[in-house]
């Protein structure tokens, strides 16, 4: 599938489209736009980019993920502690294209700035989830790939 | 502009590889600063992309040393704005500062409000996160303008000198010699920039370069190191090697200097009381304002860089808005001057109470206070123009003036007389506080706004004092900033900064209160007019000392609300410093570089025009003073 994947990327016109329309498929959402600009910096000398990003993203992530479960836990609800993590977070998960997490850290955020401690529990939980899928989601892929 | 022929031979250390007949902009070198390891590696890959140079760094402060060690090894730095080790400003204010490279701002905070802080700290741009390659692949524009700025600036200078160093005849025939030099300084210039063989300097140097002009940044650089020295003993040699700055040469420095010593000597010792306080702000003669002192340092370059024309279009626009109360200006004016110039000892009071906080910034706003509520309008438009010079040198955010602080500022400015004591008060009690605050280093621009209004508030009090009119203000800004200097004021943020980002946030509000502003000044003016301005002209730290105890005691007994009161804080310092200024100015010569200021061609000068409002000279009579040719 990746040599086709390929072949069309290079037959075509508009790789972009080509390569969207296939992540698409794959990933329902869960990338956007910036995924597939990560994926046209990859090349010969750099073959594996994309898979460290993503594993460093990861890893970075779930330290950002612990830190504010702590802040949760702990009851007190340091919104601008939380804030800055979750801007952190935010800023993470923009730059490789995870939209969904994007669209939670929002959220979050959101809650955060009007002080509303359930919503920021609730979306918490859901980030986690978004986050915890697009791990799977993306580990299947590069699997895939290879 | 770039001649495509010339290679970036060597290996631009791309992964790839790069060809040696690759063209500048390949091989630029950039150091890119951010918290989050996913965002450097994936900048740094697409900057290797672009066949940069890439040293990426996950602290500001690792950045920083990198930076200070290899003072010529970068061309570019981007920067996220949220670090957790240092603020991303703050970091672009060192670099501003000490460097003097283009920084870049990026962030995933696409807010307003972050924007402008970015531009008002004088980064080249902004980038919105996720960053994109399209959006790397042309920063190296922001290199090649800054080298552009320079160059012209060393011209400049080189032209200057050639046409001989006189020690008072400069200013009156620099023209005609930069006419005559130009062609040769010109020649040297291009000498030296083909022995640096950089890419992008042997670029530049296929460009036309014009004239050399000393730009708002370079300026800066210029006074910050003549205050580290001491203007009484700075030499070129030094000054030049502290600036750093590439292409300049000693000799346009040096006939640099002799316009700087002419023009503070016009001011009467407002300029010196801008020295006075580069020299604060830059060596930190307080040391706990250390951290302070730079950026105010770098500050008050930037605003006696930039203030040398806004403190002329100040000036215009003081009297301008001193024209209103004409009564009050008149009389006052010529007392305010002398009092502005005759500044014994600015450092003494001014020393003390600028530290509190944007020394620099205060300055100038003492003057803006005037002026500001005059022509809200006429500042932002000048602002503009001095923000964009700003950014350009990459200004120590000091200048900049918040957007926080701009409210706060309005607020004083609104509050006509009342206020303004209230907030001359706060500035004055305030002032202890901030100093602690900014000798942290957490010197924010909000000092500069609350200077603003500071200044204005100065002006009331101090005005009654010295019975210096409105109109005086921009003599007297003058001075603040050389005080400022002087004192271990710490607050140095650029002079001319934070007024001109108060005035372009709050470009309405000032409009609405210039008349009511002015009016009130007006009242404070002739209510104080009775006080003894014997104090004013008694050059003597002592006096200094009391009047500014005589002021704050005045403030204090002055009622303010709290809201100015937070506000204030910031400009306490500022406060601090237009008293000094007063203080220590004495009037009479400053007047003529006051007319000369205004004469010049200078975006006060049109701001004024576009508000229908005379320029100063009429209102003032200056004794005709030639006025240095100090460009800016």
């Amino acid at each position: 599938m990746q040599r086709q994947v390929a072949l069309i990327k290079q037959s075509l016109f508009d790789q972009k489209i080509i390569i969207r329309t296939q992540m698409e498929k794959y990933m329902q959402g869960y990338l956007d736009e910036q995924f597939v600009e990560l994926e046209e910096l990859q090349d010969d000398a750099n073959p594996n980019f994309v898979e460290e990003v993503a594993t460093l993203y990861f890893k970075d992530s779930a330290r950002l993920i612990s830190n504010i479960e702590q802040a949760l836990e702990r009851g007190s609800f340091d919104f601008n502690r939380l804030d800055n993590y979750m801007h952190q977070f935010k800023g993470s998960s923009t730059s490789i294209g995870a939209s969904k997490v994007k669209t939670e850290c929002t959220m979050f955020r959101e809650y955060c700035r009007v002080g509303n401690a359930e919503g920021c529990l609730r979306t918490f939980k859901q980030l986690k989830k978004e986050h915890a899928t697009l791990r799977k989601k993306l580990e299947q892929y590069f699997q895939a790939s290879k | 502009m770039l001649n495509p022929g010339q290679g970036r031979g060597p290996d631009s250390g791309v992964a790839g590889g790069s060809s040696n007949s690759d063209p500048f902009p390949a091989g630029l070198r950039v150091l890119v600063v951010d918290d989050d390891p996913t965002c450097l590696m994936i900048l740094e890959r697409m900057l290797r992309t672009c066949l940069y140079r890439v040293t990426k760094c996950n602290r500001a402060e690792i950045a920083l040393s990198l930076l200070r060690k290899n003072k010529n090894g970068f061309d570019i730095v981007i920067s996220d704005v949220h670090m957790p080790d240092m603020d991303g400003f703050k970091l672009l204010e060192h670099v501003g500062l000490e460097m003097d490279l283009p920084v870049i701002m990026m962030s995933a905070d696409d807010s307003k409000s972050v924007v402008l802080k970015g531009v008002t700290h004088g980064a080249v741009d902004y980038l919105i996160k996720p960053v994109r390659i399209e959006a790397l692949k042309n920063i190296w524009q922001h290199v090649v303008r800054k080298k552009r700025n320079e160059w012209n600036v060393s011209e400049h200078s080189g032209s200057v000198e050639e046409t001989g160093q006189r020690e008072d005849g400069d200013n009156n025939s620099s023209s005609a010699n930069n006419e005559g030099s130009w062609r040769s300084s010109r020649k040297r210039k291009e000498e030296e920039v083909d022995e640096q063989g950089g890419d992008d300097k042997e670029d530049a140097s296929s460009l036309k370069k014009p004239r050399v002009v000393w730009s708002v940044e370079l300026h800066q650089q210029f006074v910050a190191a003549v205050n580290q020295l001491g203007v009484d003993k700075a030499v070129p040699k030094k000054i030049l090697e502290m600036m750093n700055v590439p292409g300049l040469t000693r000799e346009n420095v040096a006939s640099h200097l002799q316009k700087y010593r002419i023009y503070l000597r016009r001011l009467g010792g407002v300029s010196q009381h801008q020295g006075n306080m580069n020299h604060s702000f830059m060596t930190g003669q307080d040391p706990s304002f250390g951290p302070l002192s730079t950026l105010n340092g770098f500050d008050l370059q930037a605003l006696a860089a930039a203030g040398q024309l806004p403190a002329q279009s100040l000036a215009q626009l003081q009297a301008a808005g001193l024209a209103r109360p004409p009564s009050l200006s008149k009389p006052g004016m010529s007392v305010d001057q002398r009092s502005i110039f005759s500044f014994e000892n600015p450092k003494i009071r001014h020393g003390q109470m600028m530290n509190s906080g944007g020394g620099g910034n205060k300055q100038m706003n003492l003057l803006h206070g005037v002026p500001m509520g005059m022509e809200p309008r006429q500042f932002a438009g000048g602002g503009q123009m001095r923000v964009q010079q700003q950014q350009q040198q990459l200004s120590g955010g000091r200048a900049v003036g918040q957007n926080v602080q701009s409210s706060g500022m309005m607020m004083p400015v609104g509050g006509g007389p009342s206020m303004l004591q209230q907030q001359q008060q706060v500035m004055l009690s305030s002032s202890v506080p901030r100093r602690s605050e900014t000798s942290s280093g957490s010197r924010v621009l909000p000092a500069a706004a609350t200077t603003q209004s500071v200044v204005f508030n100065n002006f009331s009090s101090e005005l009654p004092r010295n019975s210096f009119p409105l109109a005086s203000a921009p003599g007297i800004s003058v001075s603040y900033q050389e005080e400022v200097n002087s004192s271990d004021a710490k607050g140095g943020a650029g002079f001319g900064n934070p007024s001109y980002d108060i005035f372009n946030s709050y470009p309405q509000q000032y409009n609405n209160n210039n008349d009511w502003d002015l009016q009130n000044m007006g009242m404070v003016f002739n209510s104080h007019q009775d006080t003894t301005a014997s104090a004013a002209f008694s050059s003597s730290s002592s006096t200094q000392r009391t009047r500014a105890e005589h002021v704050q005691n005045h403030h204090q007994q002055q009622q303010f609300p709290s809201q100015s009161l937070n506000h204030m804080n910031g400009g306490g310092s500022v406060r601090v410093k237009s008293e000094r200024v007063a203080e220590t100015v004495t009037c009479p010569p400053a007047t003529t570089l006051f007319q000369e200021q205004y004469n010049q061609e200078d975006l006060m000068s049109a701001l004024l025009k576009q508000e229908g409002l005379p320029l100063v000279d009429n209102e003032f009579d200056f004794d005709g003073y030639s006025l240095d040719n100090i460009p800016v």
